[in-house]
């Protein structure tokens, strides 16, 4: 006969001393926790009512522009600093710690309408209505400038004059070749007064530009004519085209998939495609009520961040079609740039009202040091609510934004006319011969031609 | 071609045999651990839901398989067992034999407590097994921690105390004395006096929900939150005074067994029961649940104890033999019963699906003692006895869950850890709307299914409110001689019929089939006349 009885000593499973942490002892058999799919629920449901609760998204403005922020640049090296420019062409490098401006580069006669800054970070190139391209020494950020409060100012290292107004400029990935947008495509030197390359399509204006991260010689612009070209600078013309319905004000490549870009259309909407196969769009982001002014990717590339002329930010998954996120205040006026930071934590927007605004990225989240068991509570939070986000409570609460009232009446008409729009369509399908009217997707409606 | 098949066959059998059975152990656990089937991804058309629901499904199958591993290593302890060789039966080892061979702590375990004078006890175990309430129906109320056999407090009610019970922890205990249920601290004091219940038969308190749960003299059913007091539900059965009340702990419901044989099964949200099984011709003694949810066990005056599969409401076996006036369930599943002054514990023979009881221990005790209630204790090998001259405790090896979660129960908490505790249960604790017969349809798709018909009992509780609502009513107060009380009293007559009138007689549903006469009568005849019936 054998016999064995379950014995416990109170040693095994208590602490030996007081210094020593608890015992604990784990065993995830199912049948100790009954009703485990309830209890989930319930703390699906508190936290998405806690994220609602520490949901508070905005840090700081900063403050000293004189005129509307009209673009921004932001230094791939140093995480802390981003530089703005205004229509009164003042051109500012911001400590975002601190949010006060660390340098001022005066210079420029018009508006600034173009930023950009070289990929080792030594170099910031600007272009505006006044016909010149400026090129500026960033100075090397220590630790005394930083504490320092006196703006330093600065006299541009080179001034290139050429023939007409410009509206965008973008510096290569790798390389000392930058582009400039305007009544042409041109293509710069640092050390060259004139271009070195020359694309010209036409008689309208190019108004964005944007270099590929992946392919140093790709690029994609937009143009007044409602299209979008993409050129390679070995090439000696352009190498894909469309054109769309309207015109497209800025184009962003998505950093952990180069082949992607979105494009931020005047229409409301922006546009993925894939750079391969331009006669489809991939995904239709909607949520904005008016035109889309600025666009620009997360590092991790899973997000992009958009200003729109309807006074708010919104955020959107690569790959979704709505937003998972606005920011809006009643201060904030027509937004004219965004910048996504570099550490993916934060989103800086620059708009008319002379401010620039930051805002966390995660509107929810805790920033600074956070310690491994909040981590862990904060993953789970983060998981069980994303389990149950569907179920009807959790939706409504995880779902809900207080829009400002002029958004919330134009989504309303928006979405009575897209309503009344598609039952006349599907009555004139009801009654007309199958298969002569046919609808196309989305994804390929704005899109006039591809033209080679 | 021949010769690469011979090659297979010789790859599968260089895999030790050893080996492919821990396959098939792992693949059970990791069964269990997956909570059953994946989602069916064929149907889907949406590629975008159909690739993250694969990775989904794909994640879910690694915490299984991670899971089982925890289970199979790293687990400290192993169940307790009784195992007899060759002609020896397990039911014949006696308690002085288990405590020869057994250890010194263990046999602690085993102990008779006589208190002849304060009527016979009732027992409670917290959640975790640390702490036991015993109530004897004369009055004596005592709280026990059971690692240190230490009396915590003992009190003397100076009333018929019928039932005691722990609420979430050992610091607070409820009892159904003669008038009214009272709630205690746990030095004693006298919280509060729940006098809306009535006297009160049964106390059972439900701990994902804090719901305490009473059934009184007069069949009524109560469900009163806790936390802050509210009376959930009260419900009137309609079935008569019943003894008998048990909670399934696996969804919450409470199972009430009448006198006339029926098993009911209730949840606070609705006034009619969710389930009525008729099972024994008799009244019914005594209903235990199996803490995976799947099993009954009741017992009747007849003489059998019966266990059904609550999945499909059918019954599974009968024990014939004696009548049990106690039934218990341990962790394992092992049943206990307990008659007259004789415990039997029943162990199921077949693992898996197929349950099959057959006896596994006996107890029999001093011939004076009436057994009064029969408990496992979690997480240990020992049933707690509460008999009529006092309470006992016997070892039952195998009948304990061996390892404890401590976030679930820990048997050696800290004062700090129980505080804590408290909070999250709070946190966590669900409404009463959550408690249903299959707790997994939380998060599940509804089928859409079309409008049924309100059964019977639904429509008469409709009905009831509706009248009671139509009574209520204020009717304005007329001035100028336009109030005359026969006035009132007609109006009010009116709105009582007019309520009663929106739901239509229950016979007038059924269609009447017109019949002719004739084949009425032959319908009515007994067989061997049905030749003499008119015949048209």
């Amino acid at each position: 006969m054998r016999i064995k009885t379950l014995s416990r000593s109170s040693d095994e499973f208590t602490r030996e001393r007081s210094q020593d942490l608890q015992r604990v002892f784990h065993n995830f058999d199912p049948s100790l926790r009954p009703m485990e799919k309830a209890v989930e629920y319930q703390r699906a449901l508190k936290a998405a009512k806690l994220e609602k609760i520490f949901a508070r998204p905005f840090i700081g403005a900063m403050d000293g522009h004189r005129d509307g922020v009209s673009c921004m640049a932001k230094n791939p090296n140093y995480l802390k600093g981003i530089f703005s420019a205004s229509m009164d062409g003042d051109i500012r490098l911001w400590d975002i710690s601190s949010r006060r401006t660390v340098c001022q580069f005066p210079g420029h006669q018009g508006a600034v309408r173009g930023l950009t800054a070289s990929t080792d970070g030594n170099v910031l190139v600007s272009c505006g209505t006044d016909c010149t391209v400026r090129l500026w020494n960033v100075p090397r950020p220590t630790l005394e400038d930083s504490s320092v409060s006196s703006e330093n100012i600065i006299k541009p290292s080179a001034e290139y004059v050429w023939k007409n107004a410009f509206w965008a400029v973008d510096h290569q990935f790798e390389g000392d070749l930058f582009a400039t947008a305007g009544a042409q495509l041109d293509i710069w030197n640092h050390n060259r007064a004139q271009p070195v390359q020359s694309f010209q399509w036409g008689t309208d204006s190019v108004i964005s530009v944007r270099f590929n991260p992946g392919e140093p010689d790709i690029l994609a612009t937009s143009a007044s004519d409602r299209s979008i070209t993409i050129y390679d600078l070995r090439m000696s013309s352009a190498a894909r085209r469309i054109i769309m319905m309207t015109k497209t004000n800025s184009i962003a490549w998505n950093p952990m998939e180069p082949m992607n870009l979105t494009a931020a259309n005047e229409d409301g909407n922006c546009y993925s495609f894939d750079g391969r196969k331009l006669d489809e769009a991939k995904c239709v982001h909607k949520d904005h009520v008016s035109a889309v002014m600025d666009i620009d990717f997360s590092p991790t590339g899973r997000e992009f961040v958009t200003g729109s002329y309807d006074r708010s930010v919104r955020i959107f998954p690569y790959n979704g079609g709505h937003s998972r996120e606005i920011y809006h205040t009643k201060r904030m006026q027509r937004v004219f740039c965004v910048k996504y930071s570099c550490d993916a934590t934060y989103v800086i927007s620059g708009s008319d009202d002379t401010n620039l605004r930051l805002w966390k990225a995660k509107a929810s989240e805790q920033l600074g040091v956070i310690l491994p068991r909040e981590q862990k509570k904060h993953e789970y939070n983060e998981a069980v609510k994303n389990r149950y986000k569907h179920l009807p409570e959790v939706k409504r609460i995880v779902r809900h934004r207080h829009l400002p009232k002029p958004i919330y009446k134009a989504l309303g008409v928006i979405r009575a006319v897209n309503d009344s729009k598609r039952r006349k369509e599907e009555r004139r399908k009801a009654h007309s011969a199958p298969g002569t009217i046919v609808t196309k997707p989305l994804r390929q409606r704005r899109i006039i031609k591809e033209v080679e | 071609m021949e010769l690469s098949s011979e090659d297979n066959n010789l790859t599968d059998k260089v895999l030790p045999p050893v080996e492919q059975e821990s396959d098939v152990e792992l693949e059970t656990k990791v069964k269990k651990y997956l909570r059953g089937e994946g989602a069916n991804l064929e149907t889907l058309e949406d590629k975008k839901l159909k690739t993250h629901l694969a990775s989904r499904e794909k994640l879910y199958g690694k915490s299984a398989k991670a899971a089982a591993k925890i289970e199979k290593w790293l687990l400290p302890a192993e169940a307790g067992y009784l195992e007899t060789d060759g002609l020896e039966k397990t039911w014949r080892v006696k308690q002085t034999d288990i405590a020869n061979e057994v250890d010194l702590l263990s046999s602690r375990n085993q102990y008779d407590i006589v208190l002849p004078d304060f009527g016979p006890y009732r027992l409670d175990f917290t959640a975790s097994g640390r702490h036991m309430l015993a109530g004897g129906r004369k009055g004596h109320i005592a709280l026990v921690d059971m690692m240190s056999m230490n009396l915590i407090k003992e009190i003397q009610v100076r009333e018929t105390v019928r039932d005691v019970a722990f609420l979430h922890n050992e610091q607070f205990f409820a009892a159904a004395q003669k008038k009214y249920a009272y709630i205690y601290g746990r030095d004693g004091t006298e919280l509060h006096c729940l006098k809306e219940r009535g006297p009160v038969a049964r106390l059972q308190f439900l701990k994902n929900h804090f719901l305490l749960a009473s059934v009184n003299k007069s069949g009524q059913l109560h469900y009163q939150d806790v936390t802050y007091g509210g009376m959930v539900a009260s419900i009137r059965t309609g079935k008569g005074r019943t003894d008998v009340m048990e909670v399934n702990p696996y969804n919450g419901v409470v199972a009430l067994g009448h006198s006339g044989g029926t098993v009911t099964m209730w949840k606070p949200t609705s006034q009619a029961p969710l389930v009525q099984m008729q099972c024994h011709p008799g009244p019914v003694s005594s209903v235990a649940f199996h803490p995976n949810g799947h099993l009954m066990a009741t017992s009747g005056k007849e003489r059998k104890i019966k266990i059904w599969d609550l999945r499909k409401f059918e019954e599974i076996q009968t024990i014939h033999g004696f009548h049990a006036k106690t039934l218990s369930f341990s962790q394992k599943g092992l049943l206990a019963a307990g008659t007259g002054s004789f415990v039997q514990i029943l162990g199921d023979s077949s693992g898996g699906s197929s349950h099959n009881y057959s006896r596994y221990m006996n107890h029999p005790m001093v011939k004076g003692y009436q057994i009064e209630k029969l408990m496992f204790r979690p997480y240990e090998d020992v049933i707690g006895i509460g008999h009529s001259m006092g309470w006992s405790s016997i070892l039952i090896p195998g009948s304990g869950e061996p390892n404890f979660d401590s976030w679930v129960a820990n048997p050696f908490e800290t004062s700090k850890q129980r505080r804590e505790k408290e909070v999250h249960m709070l946190l966590d604790k669900l409404p009463p709307e959550t408690i249903m017969l299959d707790p997994s349809k939380i998060g599940a798709m509804r089928p859409s299914r079309r409008k049924e018909k309100p059964s019977r009992g639904e429509i008469e509780a409709e009905k009831e409110v509706a009248i009671e609502a139509a009574k209520s009513t204020e009717l304005k107060n007329k001035t100028k001689g336009r109030n005359k009380p026969s006035k009132r009293t007609k109006k009010k007559k009116e709105m009582v019929e007019n309520a009663k009138r929106t739901f239509p007689e229950q016979g007038h549903n059924t269609t009447l089939k017109k019949r002719r006469i004739g084949e009425d009568a032959a319908a009515e005849l007994p067989t061997s006349l049905k030749r003499f019936a008119r015949k048209n």
